[in-house]
């Protein structure tokens, strides 16, 4: 998996999943994708939303080709918790799963499965995120 | 391996020269793939502290976002900005292109954050009605921060990609240095054992066939030299040899 090549691709989207105002942000700068059939590469979070269709959500973006990036907030991230480590270990690097702090609740270094192995070879990290947030 | 593994190879010095070849491709391999290890710790551990400072960038870029669009939230004065966002989102003005990066013969993505301005005409005329330059603030504060992200996947990729190949990597340098040269080296001193007990077994039966040789020379002197000796002593005494015919005239 690691031993496959690379090409060069250009063109490729940043998926985003996420609480409503991330996700207005990200679309204000201009990473919203919609195509012909309606199908988006965001999914607005709220409280109405299912785990199972983030889930689905989650997968759907991860299979796509022309993703280059995911961007899950952590407390949606906590909700997939399992989908997302399952992503992590089947060894696939494109797309890359991003967690990114949401508005709503502080990042927790500790529950992102990056910053564990991160950690685990540089101990100060935690103490540096630890501190700032 | 399949001669390597169970039964002994036949010890001769032909395999002896195959084996000393193989140890000598294995030495090479291993030191080769040593360095490999070592340039990609070198360039993981360098990774560590950009990701940690990346990392805090992003989460200090999401916060002033998170602020400005409260600000424009305000700006536009009941207006619901959120949903016409969302609903005015058709094609990205922010894409990412990818190349491959090479570091000691690994190949790691790259990520590069592209701005199509041709696609930001829909963005531009959001707020016309209030609130266009709070709004158009925020969306500068979000690019930032999207530069941010781009940058923090590229080395989050990176360290995944790295971490997987150290792992390999010294998995092949251990099993290298701990399992495959001492196997072959451990043939190869049976082999010249064998061969040298071989040369030892062969010296000594030589040896042994000359004493052999010696000693049945040595006996058949001795016999031959015995009966010399007898023959002479047992010349017929011609006192004792029975009466001659008398003789008749």
């Amino acid at each position: 998996m690691v031993k496959s090549k690379f090409l060069t691709q250009t063109d490729m989207k940043i998926g985003l999943i996420g609480d409503e105002d991330t996700v207005t942000g990200m679309l204000l700068a201009g990473v919203g994708h919609v195509d012909g059939q309606g199908k988006k590469n965001f999914l607005v979070v709220d409280s109405k939303v299912h785990i199972k269709d983030i889930e689905d959500h989650f997968h759907e973006l991860t299979g796509r080709k022309d993703i280059s990036m995911i961007l899950i907030t952590q407390d949606c991230a906590e909700m997939i918790r399992r989908a997302v480590d399952e992503y992590e270990h089947s060894g696939k690097t494109i797309p890359t799963v991003l967690e990114i702090p949401s508005k709503d609740t502080p990042y927790d270094p500790r529950k992102d499965g990056v910053m564990q192995r991160v950690a685990f070879f540089l101990p100060s990290a935690m103490a540096a995120l630890g501190i700032e947030s | 391996m399949s001669q390597a593994g169970g039964q002994r190879p036949p010890a001769n010095r032909m395999t002896l020269q195959t084996f000393k070849a193989r140890l000598g491709g294995a030495t090479k391999g291993f030191k080769l793939l040593k360095k490999k290890r070592d340039a990609l710790k070198a360039r993981f551990q360098a990774l560590l502290k950009d990701i940690v400072d990346t990392k805090l960038k992003v989460g200090e870029g999401l916060k002033e976002g998170a602020f400005a669009l409260a600000k424009a939230h305000y700006a536009s004065s009941g207006d619901d900005i959120a949903s016409s966002i969302i609903e005015r989102a058709k094609k990205p003005s922010l894409t990412t292109k990818m190349y491959p990066d090479n570091v000691a013969g690994v190949s790691i993505p790259v990520f590069k954050m592209l701005r199509d301005s041709s696609q930001e005409a829909v963005a531009q005329t959001m707020g016309v009605g209030s609130g266009g330059a709070v709004l158009s603030a925020t969306r500068d504060t979000y690019l930032k921060a999207v530069e941010c992200i781009v940058q923090l996947a590229s080395l989050q990729t990176a360290f995944h990609t790295l971490d997987e190949e150290i792992k390999m990597t010294s998995r092949r340098v251990n099993a290298l240095e701990y399992v495959l040269i001492p196997r072959i080296e451990e043939i190869m001193h049976y082999i010249t054992q064998e061969m040298d007990e071989e040369a030892r077994e062969e010296f000594f039966r030589v040896k042994k066939v000359v004493e052999k040789k010696k000693i049945k020379l040595a006996k058949e002197k001795e016999a031959m030299m015995l009966a010399d000796a007898t023959a002479a002593i047992d010349a017929p005494s011609m006192l004792q040899s029975k009466k001659d015919a008398d003789l008749v005239f």
